[in-house]
């Protein structure tokens, strides 16, 4: 399922005037099963972005073209539910989204909301439970008795359970430890590997080079740099003008560089900054 | 949904009335909206209006957000104007049908109220737009301190007060951002029937309670690790000045008063 915007913005209705545009004229695609990056400071329209593609906001102009569905500032309320079954979205802590009495109950929620059975809720619970890691016994538990990381696996599982052919994920390992972010991260990719849309929106840019294949930058409500993560971190205008930063990798291989070493394109991986480093050992013996 | 409350909010900004003591603003307010009952007729209604304007302008507001704070109430302004309009009783009414009668005296009446409403909520938007919150549960605590000799607890109730504001627009916040993720969850709000409406406010209510008990678990954490112990005995950051100018508010308001009392009497 493509997602395509086509010159969309957005302004919050708003009676303070130093409230400006959400988004700024943007037109972008995220192409069908692909890992997209979004990426850009606090307050550059990332989360009001995504918000549109699953309608929770309309744009004020501008369309926005989902699989078949197209969506402009006319689009009504109703029969937007096929649609938000399709893009499952993960919310920054959304471990705050959770209420039912028992983990299953809470996972069953959005598929029996979506009109599944409640067999097959049930099914897809159990399914989505194991697909975050987490232990069937946990089923009957209350939600509010686990672990905030465990917290956030059942609301990542909550929203896995409607079996969304795309998924958005706001900062989904804000807060985490290091295991547990690359754990979430992975299956993510996992999910990526079996034909799912993922998109990213992220501070992280370790995670945008481990794990993105492409990446759009925002900032100040527009759309201002796009390419794979490679082009973007080698991309001078937009590093220098501080509104990328560089993963720790690209930054280290940088200050290698104000040495004798020689990189023509940044590393951004650790995985590519050894194998640089190993090279010119070599070859300078 | 809820941009649209100007009543309560805040509006940044530098003016004479910004700059008067929020004690002396919040009192006036209170005692303005008790005189305004004082007025019984054109003269004095004008007074009110004019001395409201007045206000406003000084405020260096623009009035479009005095008026937008008024649509809120439209309808129980309209009612109660219209249930005035044609239930008062007059001996020569202009046109009567069963119980309803139009007539002279009950028009002037409706345009009492209509009055009444629009001074009352001018000049309490008035005080809100231009008192921070924080300003004003200040002020409440220093309006309060006499209590403390009835051995009402003011500093416990200043601080519930001031807390309370401080977490108005961050619970907003929140409930913004779990009914969004409850919405991607399939869930549709103000759809279906009486039941099914009150049954889709829960997927909002619960998350918003724990996150309330978390948050005041972590508050009260922090303020004890920071050294609170209760509110006896502590000194105060924000100092309240009362100035040379809130005594010259002070007098305009007796001078209204009294300018009022004697147009009411004609």
């Amino acid at each position: 399922m493509e997602i395509k915007l086509n010159n969309v913005s957005h302004s919050y209705e708003s009676q303070n005037p130093d409230v400006g545009l959400g988004l700024d004229d943007v037109s972008l695609t995220i192409r069908d099963k692909s890992f997209t990056a979004l990426i850009g400071k606090t307050g550059s329209g990332k989360s009001t972005l995504v918000k549109h593609i699953n309608a929770l906001l309309k744009p004020t102009s501008g369309t926005i073209k989902i699989g078949d569905r197209e969506i402009d500032s006319k689009t009504n309320n109703k029969n937007l539910k096929p649609l938000r079954q399709k893009i499952g979205m993960v919310f920054q802590f959304p471990e705050s989204q959770l209420f039912e009495e028992t983990v299953e109950k809470d996972i069953m929620f959005g598929p029996m909301n979506f009109g599944a059975t409640e067999e097959e809720a049930r099914e897809s619970a159990k399914d989505a439970l194991k697909l975050v890691g987490i232990e069937e016994s946990y089923l009957q538990q209350s939600p509010f008795d686990l672990s905030g990381g465990q917290m956030r696996r059942v609301a990542i599982a909550g929203v896995l359970a409607s079996n969304p052919e795309t998924i958005i994920l706001d900062e989904p390992t804000a807060g985490l430890d290091p295991v547990g972010r690359i754990e979430i991260m992975d299956l993510f990719k996992k999910l990526n590997k079996q034909g799912k849309t993922i998109i990213l929106v992220t501070h992280n840019m370790d995670d945008v080079a481990d794990y993105a294949e492409y990446t759009y930058v925002m900032q100040n409500s527009k759309l201002v740099g796009q390419g794979t993560p490679k082009e973007i971190f080698n991309n001078k205008e937009l590093v220098d003008s501080g509104i990328v930063s560089l993963p720790q990798s690209a930054s280290f291989a940088k200050k290698l560089a104000e040495k004798k070493y020689v990189f023509d394109q940044l590393p951004i991986t650790i995985d590519e900054l050894s194998n640089m480093i190993k090279e010119q050992l070599e070859n300078n013996g | 949904m809820m941009d649209k409350l100007i009543f309560g909010r805040y509006l940044p900004g530098d003016s004479i009335i910004y700059r008067l003591d929020p004690r002396g603003k919040f009192l006036i307010t209170f005692y303005f909206i008790g005189i305004v009952f004082l007025a019984n007729n054109v003269a004095s209604y004008a007074l009110l209006l004019a001395f409201v304007l007045f206000s406003v302008y000084l405020s260096e507001i623009n009035i479009g957000f005095f008026i937008k704070g008024l649509r809120p109430m439209l309808f129980l302004i309209v009612f109660t104007v219209l249930l005035q309009m044609f239930f008062t009783p007059s001996t020569d009414p202009l046109w009567k049908f069963g119980v309803l009668q139009l007539s002279t005296d009950g028009m002037v009446i409706a345009g009492y109220i209509l009055l009444r409403f629009v001074v009352i909520i001018f000049i309490s938007t008035l005080l809100t737009l231009t008192t921070t919150p924080i300003e004003i549960s200040d002020s409440i605590e220093s309006i309060l301190k006499p209590l403390r000799y009835v051995k009402f607890p003011v500093t416990q109730v200043a601080l519930s007060l001031s807390i309370a504001l401080r977490f108005v627009p961050l619970l907003i916040d929140e409930t913004v951002k779990i009914m969004d993720a409850q919405r991607a969850r399939g869930v549709d709000f103000g759809e279906g029937g009486l039941l099914k409406r009150i049954k889709s406010f829960v997927p909002i209510l619960i998350p918003l309670f724990v996150s309330s008990f978390s948050i005041a678990y972590d508050l009260a954490i922090a303020m004890e690790s920071r050294g609170y112990k209760d509110g006896e005995g502590r000194t105060k950051y924000r100092q309240l000045h009362w100035k040379k100018i809130d005594n010259y508010t002070v007098l305009v308001i007796a001078l209204l008063t009294v300018c009022l009392l004697l147009v009411r009497s004609y």
